[in-house]
């Protein structure tokens, strides 16, 4: 018997009796005994409750506890309990997908406010329940690309962060699609000659603020993408669209990224959540699932999944895409994180970031062991060079508990602020360095 | 006072609420030019924090979940999900660490990691997991460019078919096409199993793998699953297992054993990670040593005592951001190791004993296609009696007794197909009261139709006009303000 | 009056003088159940016979429409986009596209009676 399990030998004697089967291994008498396995399987024994626990904290204690000054992706931001107390209500946490919506107002409701909040982050018309994080909701977009314009080549900035253009590369590889990369200078996407490149393509991906964490500007790029009949597809961290010109004033057609900065922890990598949002000329080309409004027949408000004929359930070889779930308890604590800040609160600390990084970049570059290279704007993430080896940087910096800014080429390093770094944080850090 | 009436937290909004309360350091104020911020004002909530609380707290009463109800819904595997799991999945060590940290400050995680993946692999027979796959879908996907690397290395890029049975889930065609495959459909026989004859018109040189859950959608075991192998394997294809009914199988019969070379488990099925309301899930992708190598990017292993990333020169390729689900995954570990080596092989016996139990006790009342013992579900193709009560009315009736709705009109092979799943979590008691539930719906069927074709009638809202929902799409707040504004 | 055939695929046609109208027949427009959005082609697109032309959705199900005969688009029924309900309405008579055509190639079209009997 285990907790788990509550049928008792009694029980399961009746049931075989009135099944009319003399054991339980007669119920499988359809597999053939030579693929019975009757040998033992190397696993370690059933754990008590008590044990588990101690064992579990024996294990995070084999993680380290640092001070956070790096992103690339993941980011250190304080997350208000409501958040929690909300994920972990059994009628959210265990609940099924909302195809019974008579039963799961609850997760449609909370999967529309989600939508409407991307929708106005972003600028675009439309958002759908979100997508599994946003290296493959980048790809995902690119599929889109594929599928509205059937060109095969797409242009992708090499300034977006690596492990994205990781994924793109797989998802592209795969599906026969080309890559025209678009070089980067000082830090920045170089658009000379993008006429050139952007000619027979499905569009561009850029990701602002990139990889460097600097805040890219386009100029009339977008205007010279839909010349050529292609999808200007644009990548944000989901902090950073509560502060710069929105995708849909940049012109984009499809906007995307990771929402992990709005209410999720760092969790060792996942699960985050990627976002897809576009314009409602390609409303019914955006995968994954998404939530309409509607009435009952008695006329009250509801909410429903809808245009699920586009998904891959229905259209089987023909669907764009595969996606057939989303991260769904993520899109909830987004929602409950956006809303717990509300209006004002996301402003404050998205400004709280932004001080904190241009106070922290100064103090840097006041050891003299930096130096400010590309001088473009940034939010949160900035780079700099590093007058030394980056990597007996962050081997001297993780010995007093700091985990330092990400290495990239020719020295330059990338750090990242979140209103979670305190100034003595900062003090003991430089303090380090000296 | 309940809010019935499903009013949005942006229309509950007051200007100047806020539900959250934050002191900052006193940093110098930054602007950045005006020219790349944005000026606009978005329709974002405005709340305190009790009514941000009573908001979410009202919704959530208006969901069903597994520890309100019974979930018999076939092919998912709504088992419980422990306590402990989401507990333990809160310690700071695990929700607290950045992926990006180097691999000696992540023991914990990696050996977590590492350690899943084995269990994992012995109870299916498989060499090696990745559990980077974020969901079912994602680890077909991953699977399938498995096959495609591991044609293209043996110089076999004119592989470029995937056969997929005609009752397969629709994520096995779609996940094939987006892998660059030509997809080929074969008709399956009346039991949902493989028709050796359609296999073999359509096994030829151009063939890279076939794609086959085991048991089938229709809940019966592939017993020709071992010459099916064979055939394929003969004309150099791979065998790709949907590991989404693995349920029936755990600790009584291995994928690999049965000639599967790649395979996808759902956690959020099988291991009990919660659905969360669609996600998040995760797929861990398993193969044969001769494909490890082949294996998304970065993988586990365990050297010098330590536990590590590495990346493989022969890899697909990264298919996520960092490494998967990981504090879902975490949960699965937590249950097998709750479970371990005693429990963990129950679980297939178990559950096709109380799935064999209901079909029992409902053979009187239902069309069953299939007479003999099934193994961890079954379907019903529509009441024996009745031909005007359709599947989905029954569905709609269970609600009303506080039971979820088993999964309707799949496998497509049934008109009027209701699939059972009432997994090895469930109590005697429960599947007693199940089974009166039905019995009591076949009366009303007979008695008083017209109370289910009108149901449900206890939730919150009755049946819904999902046409008008799809032909005129409101998706946000603001569209709907734009509509309620224009008719105005 | 024109002369009206059946295709497998459960469109039909429309033979008038100068043009062919093609719609889907009432089995599919049952089958599919509420439509919700039809897919239309450009008016001067040049459509092949058996290619599809594009699709029609509805809540549960999604179908391919495949041209019976070959030809370039003259006109699409626009109203289609506001209300796709009318195909549930009278599916025999609400027209999808109107072709020009070159020459009458009809192999493999069934008259009423025969594409009525193929569908028991």
């Amino acid at each position: 018997m285990h907790k788990y399990f509550p049928q008792t030998p009694a029980d399961q004697n009746k049931m075989l009796d009135d099944i009319g089967a003399s054991s339980i291994d007669d119920l499988f008498h359809a597999i053939p005994e030579t693929l019975k396995y009757r040998g033992t399987f190397d696993l370690p024994p059933s754990l008590g409750d008590f044990q588990l626990t101690k064992h579990m904290q024996e294990k995070q204690a084999l993680n380290a506890s640092l001070t956070v000054f790096r992103g690339a992706g993941a980011f250190d931001h304080y997350i208000p309990t409501v958040v929690r107390s909300i994920t972990s209500r059994q009628e959210f946490l265990t609940s099924y997908t909302p195809y019974q919506p008579e039963v799961a107002q609850g997760t449609l409701q909370y999967i529309f406010e989600y939508q409407s909040i991307v929708s106005e982050l972003t600028g675009m018309d439309v958002s759908n329940a979100s997508m599994y994080d946003g290296t493959t909701a980048t790809a995902e977009a690119m599929y889109m690309a594929y599928g509205i314009t059937g060109k095969s080549t797409i242009c992708v900035s090499k300034t977006l962060n690596d492990h994205i253009l990781e994924v793109i590369k797989t998802y592209a590889y795969f599906r026969n699609i080309n890559i025209t990369y678009v070089e980067e200078k000082n830090g920045h996407i170089d658009l000379t000659g993008i006429d050139d490149l952007l000619q027979d393509t499905m569009g561009i991906i850029v990701q602002s603020p990139n990889k460097y964490g600097v805040i890219e500007t386009y100029g009339d790029l977008s205007d010279k993408v839909h010349q050529h009949k292609g999808l200007f597809i644009f990548n944000r961290e989901g902090q950073a669209l509560s502060l710069l010109k929105t995708p849909k004033d940049e012109g984009a057609d499809i906007a995307c990224g990771d929402l992990q900065a709005l209410g999720i922890p760092l969790s060792s990598g996942g699960p985050y959540i990627g976002y897809l949002a576009t314009n409602q000329a390609y409303i019914r080309k955006l995968p994954g699932r998404i939530c309409g409004m509607t009435k009952d027949i008695d006329g009250k408000r509801a909410f429903v999944l809808t245009l699920q004929a586009r998904e891959q359930h229905i259209r089987r070889d023909k669907a764009n895409s595969n996606i057939c779930s989303n991260q769904s308890l993520n899109a909830l604590a987004v929602t409950v994180y956006v809303s717990a800040l509300g209006k004002q609160g996301i402003k404050d600390v998205t400004q709280a970031c932004l001080n904190g990084a241009y106070h922290f970049k100064n103090m840097l570059l006041n050891t003299g062991l930096f130096e400010d290279v590309y001088k473009h704007p940034h939010f949160k993430e900035f780079t700099l060079k590093y007058l030394g080896d980056p990597e007996s940087l962050n081997i001297l910096l993780r010995q007093h508990g700091f985990l330092g800014p990400v290495i990239q080429k020719n020295e330059m390093v990338t750090f990242a602020v979140t209103e979670k770094r305190t100034l003595e944080e900062m003090q003991a850090f430089v303090g380090v360095l000296q | 006072m309940r809010p019935f009436d499903q009013t949005l937290i942006f229309e509950k909004s007051t200007h100047e609420r806020q539900a959250s309360h934050f002191t900052f350091e006193n940093f110098e104020t930054i602007a950045l030019p005006d020219t790349i911020l944005r000026h606009d004002d978005p329709l974002l909530p405005e709340v305190s924090e009790l009514e941000l609380m009573r908001h979410f707290i009202n919704m959530s009463t208006k969901n069903m979940g597994i520890e309100t109800g019974f979930y018999p819904l076939g092919s998912c595997t709504m088992k419980y999900n422990p306590k402990i799991n989401d507990e333990l999945a809160t310690l700071k060590g695990f929700t607290d660490t950045h992926p990006l940290s180097n691999d000696e400050d992540m023991q914990g995680i990696l050996s977590i990691y590492h350690d899943t993946q084995k269990m994992l692999s012995t109870l299916t027979g498989m060499d090696t997991f990745s559990l980077n796959p974020f969901a079912g879908a994602h680890g077909e996907q991953t699977g399938l460019m498995i096959i495609k690397k591991y044609h293209e290395q043996q110089g076999n890029t004119h592989k470029n078919v995937i056969i997929v049975p005609d009752n397969a889930h629709g994520t096995n065609p779609a996940s094939a096409v987006i892998c660059g495959f030509k997809v080929v459909e074969i008709k399956s026989n009346p039991d949902g199993t493989v028709n050796l004859e359609a296999l073999e018109a359509v096994l030829d040189d151009s063939v890279a793998g076939l794609m086959l859950t085991n048991p089938n959608t229709a809940g019966v075991f592939e017993k020709d699953i071992r010459l099916i192998a064979d055939k394929v394997h003969a004309k150099g294809g791979l065998l790709y297992y949907d590991g989404a009914n693995l349920n029936a199988l755990v600790g009584v019969a291995r994928p690999a054993d049965m000639g599967f070379d790649v395979m996808h488990i759902n956690l959020h099925k099988t291991f009990s990670t919660p659905h969360g309301g669609g996600g998040p899930g995760s797929g861990p992708v398993g193969v044969v040593s001769s494909l490890t190598q082949f294996l998304p990017n970065p993988q586990v292993v365990y050297e010098n005592n330590q536990y590590k990333r590495i990346y493989h020169p022969h890899s697909i390729g990264r298919v996520g951001g960092f490494l998967g689900n990981t504090l879902v995954y975490l949960r699965a570990y937590v249950y097998m190791r709750s479970l371990g080596k005693e429990h963990l092989v129950d679980i297939g016996p178990r559950a096709v004993l109380n799935a064999n139990y209901v079909k029992t006790k409902l053979k009187d009342h239902f069309n069953m296609p299939l007479k003999d013992y099934c193994m961890h579900e079954f379907v019903y193709d529509g009441l024996k009696d009745n031909s005007d009560i359709k599947t989905l009315d029954i569905a709609k009736r269970l609600l009303d007794f506080g039971m979820h709705a088993p999964t309707i009109y799949f496998p497509l092979i049934y008109k009027q197909a209701m699939m059972i799943e009432p997994t090895e979590a469930e109590s005697l008691q429960t599947l007693d009261t199940f089974i009166e539930v039905m019995e009591q719906i076949v009366k009303e069927a007979k008695e008083t139709p017209e109370l289910l074709k009108t149901a449900p009638h206890h939730g919150y809202v009755k049946r819904l006009d999902e046409a008008t929902a799809a032909r005129h799409p409101i998706l946000t707040y603001r569209q709907l303000k734009e509509k309620e504004a224009s008719q105005s | 009056m024109g002369t009206k055939l059946y295709s497998a695929s459960d469109e039909w046609i429309l033979i008038e003088t100068d043009q062919v109208s093609i719609g889907i027949t009432k089995y599919a427009a049952d089958q599919l159940g509420d439509i919700v959005f039809i897919d239309l082609p450009s008016v001067g697109q040049t459509i092949e016979k058996d290619g599809a032309f594009g699709a029609v959705e509805s809540v549960k199900a999604a179908a391919d429409l495949y041209a019976p005969i070959a030809g370039e688009v003259i006109s699409v029924n626009q109203s289609l986009l506001d209300a796709p309900e009318l195909l549930n309405e009278d599916p025999e008579n609400t027209f999808i596209v109107t072709l020009k055509i070159d020459q009458l190639d009809i192999d493999g079209l069934m008259d009423e009676t025969t594409y009525l009997n193929s569908k028991n």
